[in-house]
């Protein structure tokens, strides 16, 4: 599943980052990819949507491992997690 | 080897590390005062340089890069960072030594990036900052392991505390020996997504190894959090934070503005006693010191709205402010952290300007300076009270509104609108090909602000505000003083000497140009003086009119004039033109210093003055044609 689609207090760990399919802000998918990277959010990370924003449920807060950042919902949807305690048989495969 | 040394041998250190690191904190504890603040040559980056000597009197001059999450750079002050490090800059020496500055309470991405940092093959060390914050939270870190596993020195350091930079002097001074230049030039290419990945991999296995996460995890922030980033409760608090904050800027500064204002006066009345009359004493005491002292009276405002964006900085809070804004600013194509400075803008666009520095994206920051001054400044008010005292009735409308009050609220609704409107043409219109900053921002624990660091930049930005005063906006007053009062009027004058100067010469050939707005050539002659600052054309509209300044009743008599040689559709019109006229040379230097260029200097005089003539024409035609 895609982070931005998450809920708040959703907690899951991070299977991939994608961002083919999430062109912002004029910046290539790669681009995009490399900035979440810098960030924390890369493959294997814990991640926990802390806060969300009073219009649209939109920017929110990721606890990724032990800091917290910001970003849209658009451009967290490039990040692919598996919620924590799930027996989907598909989601832990890499 | 340490017995001393001379500036020329200056061993020279680099500060490297995240934001939110304590990075500057460290330098102040450093260097104290002995610091200057300039910016790198064609770029608006501040380049903030220091110096100190060690115990042992080994003499170290000390660079504060800009904060980076990585070498690879995104913006113009992270490239900065990249290429000092990588000793690509012009005019800059290699650093001797690099200092990765770490959070200790948040290694994760600082870790990464010393591993990133080390594979530039440059002698470096690992400072462990706010070291006293982690063991109060039960980190418990193993310094041998994480100096073996990097294969760098690392210290310790407590930046805000006496004594806490002990160990860091040490290594400066020799006792730790930092691993040579390697013989291998430098093996550092700017990493991808992959690359960042594999790093990152490293430097969790590293912390992993040397790091013990406290047995009771650290939640202040989070519980703060819970409140202050609350959807309903977080924005109700920001709201009352900059209710406080402006309430501030205005109240608390209005005793030593008055100060400084008397003190100008009375400079300005005892030079006029030592001097003859004539023009030299009209240039001293109108040109030189009213001039000076029109712009030096905004300092208490300026000290007193960067000591809250400071202190809201250093406590983590702005970070804060920005989440809760983004949606509301991204709209208009700003980032989240424009909202300060353009809330700043409503008492002066000059320190807003200045506090734009907060946003590290270059076009956000050009946006939001190029929109500031479209905010309803101070300097309005004056203006705006006396056209609507002379010419809207005081009455009621629909049901209970006051008018006056009504066309004000509407001049501040449209001095709004337009910014966000001009935001969004920018963005979508003239930048649609730039790529913008996704939002992506940290949010760094909260911590104690630190009084010398909240202090040393408050000393900063008055001694930037000060030298600016005293040097261009000074040259431009007296521009506007010679134009206004040059050539003398005849001695048999029956006009205001204003009358034969070359402003009123300016304002007679305008007559053609402004007629179609409605403005008759006493107008454009007050909108030259008018230029030193916005609430001089007040003044001014009594000179062209000849009322003498009677203390209180000035203003009443002035309406009066006024409301009998304006009709209601020219009046309407000036409020229109002064809603958006790049009226004050101090706000146009201010836009040259901080972009560092005289372009967009031009082109922010140039679409205010285009926006401005469009209103005042549709105003005043508009007007006309319902009768007024």
């Amino acid at each position: 599943m895609l982070l931005g689609k998450a809920a708040i207090g959703f907690k899951g760990t991070i299977k991939a980052v994608d961002a083919s399919s999430c062109a912002a802000h004029g910046l290539s998918p790669a681009e995009i990819e490399r900035r979440l990277a810098e960030m924390g959010f890369t493959i294997g990370s814990t991640v926990e949507i802390r806060h969300e924003g009073f219009w649209r449920r939109d920017p929110i807060a990721v606890k990724v491992n032990d800091t917290t950042i910001a970003l849209r919902r658009r451009v967290a949807n490039a990040i692919h997690v598996c919620p924590l305690q799930q027996n989907e048989p598909d989601c832990h495969k890499t | 080897m340490n017995e001393g040394s001379s500036r020329e041998q200056a061993t020279r250190v680099a500060l490297v590390g995240n934001p939110n690191c304590g990075k500057t904190a460290l330098f102040n504890a450093l260097t104290g005062s002995r610091q200057k603040v300039a910016n790198y040559p064609g770029v608006t980056v501040e380049r903030k340089e220091g110096n100190f000597v060690t115990p042992k009197g080994r003499f170290i001059r000390i660079l504060d890069l800009p904060g980076t999450y990585s070498l690879r750079a995104r913006s113009p002050d992270e490239e900065i960072t990249r290429d000092v490090v990588l000793g690509k800059i012009a005019g800059e020496e290699i650093p001797d030594i690099i200092l990765c500055i770490a959070d200790s309470t948040n290694l994760r991405l600082a870790v990464r990036l010393a591993l990133e940092v080390h594979r530039t093959g440059r002698p470096m060390a690992l400072v462990l900052n706010m070291f006293d914050i982690a063991k109060h939270r039960g980190i418990d870190i193993d310094l041998a392991r994480l100096s073996d596993e990097l294969k760098i020195p690392v210290v310790t350091s407590i930046a805000v505390r006496r004594g806490g930079i002990d160990g860091l002097l040490g290594l400066l001074d020799g006792q730790i020996a930092l691993p040579p230049q390697a013989s291998t030039p430098c093996d550092w290419t700017p990493p991808d997504r992959d690359d960042i990945t594999a790093l990152q991999r490293e430097a969790d296995r590293i912390i992993a190894a040397s790091v013990k996460p406290p047995a009771m995890p650290h939640t202040v922030t989070a519980r703060m959090d819970a409140v202050l980033l609350h959807p309903v409760w977080g924005i109700l608090i920001l709201l009352g934070v900059l209710f406080v904050m402006f309430q501030a800027v205005f109240t608390w500064s209005e005793p030593p503005m008055n100060a400084i204002k008397s003190g100008f006066d009375f400079l300005g009345a005892e030079a006029g006693r030592f001097l003859p009359a004539g023009l030299f004493r009209s240039f001293v005491c109108d040109g030189l010191i009213a001039g000076v002292g029109a712009v030096i009276v905004f300092l208490p405002q300026i000290l007193i709205l960067f000591f809250f964006i400071l202190l809201l900085e250093d406590f983590g809070y702005m970070a804060r402010a920005a989440f809760l804004m983004d949606k509301i600013m991204g709209g208009a194509g700003l980032h989240g952290r424009a909202f300060i400075p353009l809330l700043s803008s409503f008492a002066c666009a000059i320190p807003a300007i200045m506090a734009t520095r907060v946003i590290d994206n270059k076009r956000d920051r050009l946006a939001t300076i190029l929109i500031a001054p479209l905010m309803t400044c101070s300097a309005r008010i004056p203006v705006y009270t006396l056209i609507i005292s002379a010419f809207i009735p005081a009455r009621q409308v629909w049901g209970g509104l006051q008018l006056q009050g009504l066309v004000m609220f509407c001049l501040y609704a449209l001095g709004i609108l337009s910014a966000l409107g001009v935001s969004f043409a920018l963005r979508r219109v003239f930048w649609r090909d730039v790529p913008s900053e996704p939002f992506l921002l940290e949010l760094p624990d909260y911590k104690k602000p630190d009084a010398r660091s909240v202090l040393l930049g408050l000393l900063q930005r008055a001694k930037i505000f000060l030298s600016r005063a005293g040097t261009t906006i000074a040259a431009m007053m007296m521009v506007i003083w010679f134009l206004a009062s040059f050539p003398e009027a005849p001695k048999n004058a029956t006009e205001p000497a204003i009358d034969y100067s070359l402003a009123a010469s300016i304002g007679k050939a305008m007559e053609p140009v402004f007629a179609p707005i409605g403005f008759n050539w006493q107008i454009n002659v007050a909108l030259i003086p008018g230029m030193a600052a916005r609430e001089v054309a007040v003044a001014a509209f009594g000179t062209v009119y000849s009322i003498e300044d009677e203390d209180n009743g000035t203003e009443v008599r002035l309406s009066q004039t006024l409301a009998h040689q304006w009709s209601l559709a020219t009046a309407l019109a000036l409020l229109a033109w002064y809603v958006f006229a790049p009226q004050c040379a101090s706000t146009l230097i201010t836009i040259r210093k901080e972009t560092g260029s005289s372009k967009w200097m031009f082109f922010s005089f140039g679409y205010m003055i285009a926006l401005a003539y469009i209103a005042a024409f549709i105003t005043y035609h508009a007007a006309l044609a319902l009768g007024a």
